[in-house]
């Protein structure tokens, strides 16, 4: 249904930053407002004209109580702008590729109507976070404009094919600008889709939108663009590494995680330690030393990928029938997102004998996050190994279905299925866990 | 009283700006809004210039961000929460606090809005964690009328409090984050106020309206009157942080005194023939001048590796020494602006003084080659600090041949005033997209309008006829704002007159002793309870209070314990009446009742506070007539 406001600013003719004289009758009072008309906010009921006095503020008239509005001046074509999409080289510095996704790491705020714009030129860049053309020569490429959440396989492709692109036409790194949600399973997507990897390839967001300036976004790109000239050939994710505005941290892009949901430092390595923590004016530290470092020779892409794989999460009171209609419908692997060491109730066992019997690739991760999974304690969890479940060590249960879709993409076999999954490519399993790695 | 100055031939301009703390919970997440001095972590930002719409940032706000200032936040685990962190969105708004803005916007005769819009107005000087301040109208086109005429009431806004600032470095502010989010209440006023007196009235009716919510907070700090003065041929300067009603016509008094005297200045340089561009930015090195100095500032200055610098301020001599108001001079201005960078400055219309010679002086003039009618100012520190300094004073120089600056100046405690920045530039504001607008149906507008709490002079009224005490007291309860307590103490039970008397009169009397603001509502609840229960007499409230004032950590009954204030049983009492007895037992049988008031004035000196009066009066009148026979 229309709202009464829509329909009021279409009867007078009204446009988004037209300005205007209302008067509204208030009990036997009248008063006279002036101001640019401003869209109405979305979710509001739309019983008011919402207008910006000239004092700055926005205040919602009750269009019922409106007597005459007139319009004063019809709002002006904003000046269209135009920005360079490269920027003059600067000789000696080297050269990083920032590959857009969606979101927006610069912004520019119309403070009339309050709109935000996107800002992705590179001479937008270049005023909004100057400090990354001291590093680099940027070269920005919007691929597609999609919030984080709308993420799909698809796009993993599309990404991992412009990096390589980029990296094999002699640029020195790439960073990816992502939306925070599913960053995680960008970059574990990217681990293993991206083949000899040979330079950085950086994900970077913010938790803080960039219209604000107190935004993240600014030191975390800066903080990416260090990365992406490193000498740390990996997928790494860069973030803030705490609340404060001091360091961020590299981390390996299979074992990170959001872990919540506002923070700045929201990504944390997962039994695992950060590849790196990097300040914004260059430092480095590396926290370990078994990093890929950069190197010679063509990256590859090799993104055959199976989409039909899901993750279940194990819960007290779960059947078997969510099982059940997925092997129904076809689906090729499951991710089990176990209780404790790896478990599932008893009498699910059945169906995951049934599935594996049916060909479906089923794997154990727990919902723990931190540990390893270990089928061998318990009964249980032996007779899910007798089952044919696959143990998926210390892997996060999202990596492993990233994982389990580019193993499927390339074999439907479950025994090859079982010796990819068990065999470390990009970091996701890690030999021994290390102590210092819980809840840091 | 007659005024000092003919305010409507001057043109008088002054509008209000009054700040206030809500009693409520945060605005924007359900933290409590109390202050503390734990500090339980502390976390570090940097606040980066944001683009306009032209994409542009301005050069100088980057400038300033690339030299690396950084915002230190003082927390504590209760009384912040990761919204105030800028680490996670805005709740709210509390619904208490918008309710109480609302009541306040009628009780000043305004409109509420239809619809309420939160609105992010940028501030970056790190005061708010997140750049900027929310804040929103909630009611327009009030009215204040006064016998001078109506002063219009245009906003009356709902917006969040800024941190604390704890020490500002070169490089570095600290804050307190406590204060962030408490929820202010924001009146302006139309310019329209055109006599000192007339502000106060203003500023005590727009106060009632504020405590009649009884949701306002109390105490220092919880209220922030700011004044925009200005007469013709002046200039808008902004008086910030004045904290009492009495001293607004004061300070509006003392504020035309310095922009007329400002106005002469402008005319005496004018007259001289000087430009602001005959003022060189040319720094002379005296500091062989006072190699030998009696000057300690200097000397220290000079033995640290410092100089001695000077500038011409051409056609000033006379003036720079010129008071504009009381103790304070033209050179007492660029001192201030000059505090940026040193301490003190010197110039020649008070020198030679402070160790400075006058052969010193005269060596000066001969260096710098100055006139009859010139002057100079000197700094003694750093040569790169004693320039800064001094380009703080040819900038103000410049200025008083312009006349009057546009300005924000702080109230000083005895009605100056002293500067203080710049007057702050158009806001830039933008919606607050993560707090949905809100919708204010007619019907729950009229439900605010139909509850509206009582004004103050409505309950003076009232506390004459229900509790039958004398006006002047139920004035200063309500003037003095303890008047909630006092309806607190009534309802328990405690006689009004007596709560009364208590509040105001010994409270009152107490102030030029001990610090009364120490004694908490909470103080007071206890004391009076003990009264209820019989265990202190209403003789022992003043030495309570007294010892409380001075070490508010104790409960009263620990006081009333330590000086021996608990009543007495009755055969207590009577012993220590028998033992006054026997010690003039020779004046009661030669007087018989006439020993009455004597023998009663020494036994209350031992019994005061730990008996009731009554009963020993009652126990010596008993025993007298059995000695009397």
């Amino acid at each position: 249904m229309k709202r009464k406001v829509d329909e009021f600013m279409e009867r007078h003719g009204l446009g988004v930053g037209d300005l205007v004289r209302v008067v509204k009758r208030e009990g036997d009072e009248r008063i006279t407002f002036e101001g640019l008309v401003m869209p109405p906010y979305e979710l509001s009921p739309g019983e008011t004209l919402t207008i910006k006095l000239d004092n700055g503020y926005n205040i919602g008239i009750l269009i019922d109580a409106i007597e005459g509005i007139e319009i004063l001046e019809k709002a002006k074509e904003a000046p269209k702008m135009e920005f360079r999409e490269v920027l003059p080289r600067k000789e000696g510095l080297p050269s990083v590729t920032i590959l857009g996704t969606g979101g927006t790491i610069a912004s520019r705020i119309d403070y009339k109507t309050g709109a935000v714009h996107a800002a992705f030129t590179a001479e937008e860049l270049a005023k909004a976070v100057p400090e990354i053309f001291d590093i680099a020569n940027i070269t920005p490429k919007l691929l597609f404009n999609i919030m984080s959440e709308d993420m799909k396989p698809e796009y993993w492709k599309k990404i991992a094919h412009e990096a390589a692109k980029a990296l094999n036409s002699d640029e020195d790194g790439v960073v990816i600008a992502h939306g925070t949600d599913t960053m995680g399973y960008t970059a574990a997507a990217l681990s293993f889709m991206l083949r000899n990897l040979t330079k950085p390839v950086v994900l970077v967001g913010s938790q803080r939108s960039s219209d604000r300036p107190s935004s993240d976004a600014a030191m975390n790109l800066i903080c990416a663009t260090r990365m992406a000239v490193s000498d740390a050939a990996e997928v790494m994710v860069v973030m803030h590494g705490e609340t404060s505005d001091t360091y961020c941290l590299a981390h390996r892009g299979t074992k990170v995680r959001k872990m919540h949901t506002s923070r700045r430092d929201t990504f944390r390595s997962i039994n695992d330690v950060p590849i790196a923590k990097v300040w914004p004016d260059g430092k480095i530290e590396y926290l370990r030393d078994d990093y890929r470092k950069r190197g010679e020779g063509e990256v590859e892409v090799d993104d055959k990928f199976e989409e039909k794989v899901a993750i279940l999460k194990i819960y007290p009171g779960v059947t078997s029938e969510l099982l059940e209609f997925l092997v129904d419908r076809g689906y090729k692997g499951i991710v089990i997102e176990g209780t404790g060491l790896g478990h599932t109730p008893n009498d699910m066992i059945p169906a995951i004998e049934r599935a594996v019997e049916n060909g479906v690739a089923v794997c154990m991760t727990s919902q723990c996050l931190y540990g390893r999974v270990n089928l061998n304690v318990y009964s249980t969890g032996r007779r899910l190994l007798k089952a044919g479940v696959i143990p998926c060590e210390d892997m996060l249960p999202e990596t492993a279905y990233v994982k389990l879709g580019w193993v499927l993409g390339h074999t439907d076999d479950l025994k090859e299925v079982r010796r990819m999954m068990l065999t470390n490519y990009a970091g996701e399993i890690t030999p021994y866990t290390r102590f210092d790695t819980f809840l840091r | 009283m007659t005024d000092k100055f003919n305010y409507e031939e001057l043109g008088l301009k002054v509008g209000l700006e009054i700040h206030r703390q809500l009693d409520t919970k945060k605005l924007f997440s359900p933290v409590p809004s109390e202050l503390s001095d734990e500090v339980d972590f502390t976390f570090e930002r940097r606040l980066r210039p944001t683009m306009s719409e032209l994409g542009e940032i301005d050069p100088a706000a980057l400038e300033e961000f690339k030299k690396g200032r950084k915002y230190i936040y003082e927390g504590n685990y209760r009384l912040t929460d990761l919204v105030y962190m800028d680490e996670e969105p805005p709740r709210g708004p509390d619904r208490e606090a918008l309710e109480v803005a609302l009541q306040i916007g009628y009780l000043l005769n305004a409109k509420p809005v239809d619809e309420v819009h939160f609105m992010r107005k940028i501030v970056i000087d790190g005061s708010n964690v997140s750049g900027f301040q929310r804040t929103a109208i909630v009611a327009v086109n009030g009215k204040v009328d006064t016998p001078w005429g109506s002063v219009g009431i245009p906003t009356v806004c709902l917006e969040e409090d800024a941190c604390r600032i704890v020490e500002r470095k070169e490089k570095e502010v600290i804050y307190r984050i406590d204060r962030l989010g408490i929820p202010l209440v924001e009146i302006s006023t139309t310019p329209d106020i055109h006599h000192p007196e007339q502000a106060k009235v203003v500023a005590k009716y727009i106060g009632d309206a504020l405590r009649a919510t009884r949701k306002v907070k109390r105490g220092l700090g919880t209220i922030r009157q700011d004044l925009n003065v200005s007469i013709r041929g002046g200039a808008r300067v902004e008086i910030k942080g004045v904290q009492e009603l009495d001293m607004i016509p004061l300070i509006i008094e003392r504020e035309v005194e310095r922009q007329l005297n400002l106005l002469r200045i402008r005319d005496e340089l004018k007259r001289r023939g000087v430009k602001p561009e005959d003022i060189k930015e040319e720094f002379y090195d005296v500091t062989e001048i006072f190699q030998n100095t009696g000057s300690k500032i200097i000397a220290r200055a000079i033995k640290s590796g410092g100089k001695v610098l000077a500038v011409k301020l051409p056609k000033f001599r006379g003036l720079i020494g010129k008071e504009i108001q009381p103790g304070r001079r033209l050179g007492t201005e660029m001192a201030d602006r000059a505090k940026k960078y040193v301490r003190g400055i010197f110039h020649i219309d008070e020198l030679p003084n402070y160790g400075i010679t006058e052969l010193e002086v005269n060596a000066v003039i001969e260096k710098l080659g100055l006139g009859e009618e010139d002057a100079f100012v000197l700094v003694a520190a750093e040569e790169e600090t004693a320039k800064n300094a001094l380009r703080e004073v040819i900038k103000r120089a410049r200025e008083a041949i312009e006349g009057v600056p546009e300005e924000t100046r702080r109230a000083l405690p005895d009605g100056n005033t002293q500067y203080m920045r710049p007057l702050p530039g158009k806001a830039r504001m933008y919606p607050e997209t993560d707090i949905p607008s809100i919708f204010l149906p007619p019907e729950e507008k009229e439900r605010i309008r139909a509850n509206l709490p009582e004004l103050p002079q409505e309950r003076v009224e009232r506390y004459v006829k229900e509790y039958k005490i004398d006006r002047s007291l139920a004035e200063t309860l309500v003037n003095d704002e303890r008047d909630e307590l006092f309806e607190e103490l009534v309802e328990k039970g405690v006689k009004p007159s007596l709560a009364a008397s208590i509040l105001v009169v010994v409270l009152k009397g107490l102030k030029k002793e001990v610090p009364v603001e120490n004694i908490t509502d909470g103080h007071i609840m206890e004391a009076f309870q003990l009264y209820l229960e019989g265990k202190i007499a209403k003789e022992a409230f003043e030495e309570i209070f007294k010892e409380l004032a001075l070490h508010p950590e104790k409960t009263a009954k620990q006081v009333a314990e330590e000086k021996g204030l608990t009543l007495l049983s009755e055969e207590e009492v009577e012993k220590i009446i028998d033992e006054v007895i026997q010690q003039n037992i020779e004046v009661i049988k030669a007087k018989g009742m006439g020993a009455m008031g004597m023998i009663m004035g020494r036994a209350m000196a031992k019994l005061r506070g730990r008996a009731d009066g009554k009963l020993v009066s009652s126990l010596v009148r008993k025993k007298i007539q059995e000695i009397a026979g």
